[in-house]
């Protein structure tokens, strides 16, 4: 079985490795490919065709999911997206993969060749590093009508979403746009984003580059704290890979508070205010520490 | 300028998913129904772009609910290309709106990125491959000038720009626009608005739904803290509060 992943340097790409990886258990070795140049998902996808493998496994990021949606139509093959598992079985694949965001999961069958997958975000713990790798920049030919020819970057000094170590996330409890000042300060004290759900987004409280859910940004900080926010599943979905959520909310039955690790019961325009000045404080008191001779 | 807008019929999810007895279907028994959030904006962009426009799905009878709903909003016509209900094939879905649109002369076909119980990534994709057209997904921002679509992804924190002639095909993001609300007028409309039927041949995958599962999530033992320095004392433990 010869078994292709795509590789980008990004953390989801390590993750589909590790999936492909386990996928083969050490029988055959992963061969993995990393497409260069100009981003254009035509060539790409004829780049992965003429490797011409059994298995091709890719990240379920938004270029992953590209590329190979585009493998998959011009193969007439299958493209079982967001897997979280599989096994070998025969000449199929046993696939888990995730529906509705992942609130949802179903158990499928992967016949025939090639067998073409995605991993989604979050759901396999990265190990080992990109081994036997091949470097290719696919050539960029008439046929291809579509590619990157613009590109806008972000403003220096923006935290992202989807990297950030800590997010302070708001819901409806946040109450208005300007509410989100506070969330922004304690955010800024902790070096990370401000998220909002689409409840905040679709009020135009925050635009929608903010918005942590099913059909906002996917986050996987190492703390997600959650003010006012209730926890509906489209909500949950974007940020169930915290590893560990902070809940700050007037309601201890918000749905939010079963998914959480801690939660301070009470009103967010009291608590936060209050949690901003003990940082601050705990600052103050290091800094003049590290001033003292 | 004719635009074409694909939209699926999915169950609204409450707090918690049911499934049937067999483990094939989502349980909607008490359930409404509605289109994704993407497919809502993909809605909302045609209307905004502006000229003939054209509403499709495929799926139950029921759909016509769906299809309605985008004539409220002020979509000119619409196709249903019904089946017998239940999950078709990111493949056959494509093959059947192939057939159903071949000779449509769509200038713009808009799709959602995914759907949002599928979740399957491609069915623009393939649709756009058969019918030799360009195609990009992800988009959150569409701006046609002079026959040329510029489409704007969010890459990295900035965006990524494509260009692409028309005709052609974009699998569109919520965050587009904001869409709107149907009027009453568009409503009494939508009712009287005679909605065109196909019924596509099924066609075999050989991806095969064995059967849905609703994920066993870890329990999580929440710990109540009663103030915002027992908060402050955590965030230091967890070594987040730096200097």
């Amino acid at each position: 079985m010869t078994v292709l992943c795509l590789v980008d340097d990004d953390p989801a790409s390590l993750e589909a490795l590790t999936f492909a990886r386990k996928l083969v258990a050490q029988s055959h070795e992963v061969q993995a490919l990393t497409l260069g140049g100009e981003y254009a998902p035509e060539a790409w996808a004829q780049a992965v065709v003429e490797v011409a493998a059994e298995v091709v496994v890719a990240a379920g990021n938004d270029r992953g999911s590209e590329v190979m949606a585009h493998v998959a139509a011009r193969l007439d093959a299958p493209l079982a997206a967001n897997c979280v598992d599989a096994r070998v079985d025969g000449d199929s694949l046993l696939l888990t993969r995730q529906r509705w965001g992942g609130s949802l999961l179903e158990e499928a069958r992967l016949l025939g060749s090639p067998k073409l997958l995605t991993v989604a975000p979050h759901t396999v713990a990265a190990n080992g590093v990109a081994t036997n790798v091949t470097e290719l920049t696919p050539r960029i030919d008439e046929g291809v009508r579509v590619r990157v020819t613009r590109r806008e970057q972000p403003e220096a000094g923006t935290v992202r979403l989807d990297t950030a170590r800590v997010v302070v996330g708001g819901g409806r409890g946040v109450g208005s746009a300007e509410g989100f000042a506070l969330l922004e300060e304690l955010a800024g004290l902790l070096g990370g984003a401000v998220g909002g759900s689409r409840v905040v987004t679709n009020l135009g409280w925050r635009p929608h580059a903010d918005q942590v859910g099913q059909t906002g940004a996917r986050i996987a900080p190492d703390l997600y704290i959650a003010c006012g926010i209730s926890g509906a599943i489209q909500h949950i979905v974007g940020c169930k890979a915290a590893k560990r959520i902070l809940v700050i909310n007037k309601d201890e039955h918000a749905p939010i508070v079963a998914r959480a690790d801690y939660a301070v019961v009470g009103d967010l325009h009291e608590i936060i205010p209050a949690l901003v000045a003990e940082l601050r404080k705990a600052k103050g008191a290091a800094e003049s520490a590290a001033a003292a001779p | 300028m004719k635009t074409l807008v694909c939209v699926k019929r999915v169950p609204e999810t409450g707090a918690r998913i049911t499934l049937t007895a067999d483990e094939q279907e989502i349980d909607t028994t008490h359930l409404g129904f509605t289109i994704s959030p993407h497919e809502e904006c993909a809605v909302e962009e045609a209307l905004r772009i502006g000229g003939e426009t054209t509403v499709l799905t495929l799926g139950p009878r029921a759909a016509e609910e769906q299809l309605r709903n985008a004539l409220a909003m002020g979509i000119g016509s619409a196709v249903l290309l019904e089946t017998d209900g239940g999950d078709w094939s990111a493949e056959a879905t494509a093959a059947a709106i192939v057939d159903a649109i071949r000779d449509g002369g769509y200038d713009l076909l808009l799709f959602g990125n995914e759907s949002a119980d599928a979740g399957n990534y491609q069915v623009a994709v393939r649709v756009a491959h058969a019918l030799g057209l360009p195609v990009v997904t992800g988009i959150k921002g569409i701006e046609v000038r002079d026959g040329v679509v510029h489409a704007r992804r969010e890459a990295g924190g900035g965006w990524e720009i494509f260009e692409l002639s028309l005709p052609a095909v974009l699998a569109v993001r919520e965050g587009l626009n904001l869409p709107r609300y149907p009027s009453l007028k568009g409503r009494l409309r939508a009712k009287k608005t005679e909605i065109q039927i196909v019924r596509p041949e099924p066609r075999a995958s050989r991806l095969e739904k064995l059967r849905l599962v609703v994920p066993q999530e870890e329990p999580r033992t929440v710990e109540f803290l009663p103030d915002a320095a027992r908060a402050a004392e955590v965030l230091r433990e967890l070594g987040l509060v730096t200097g």
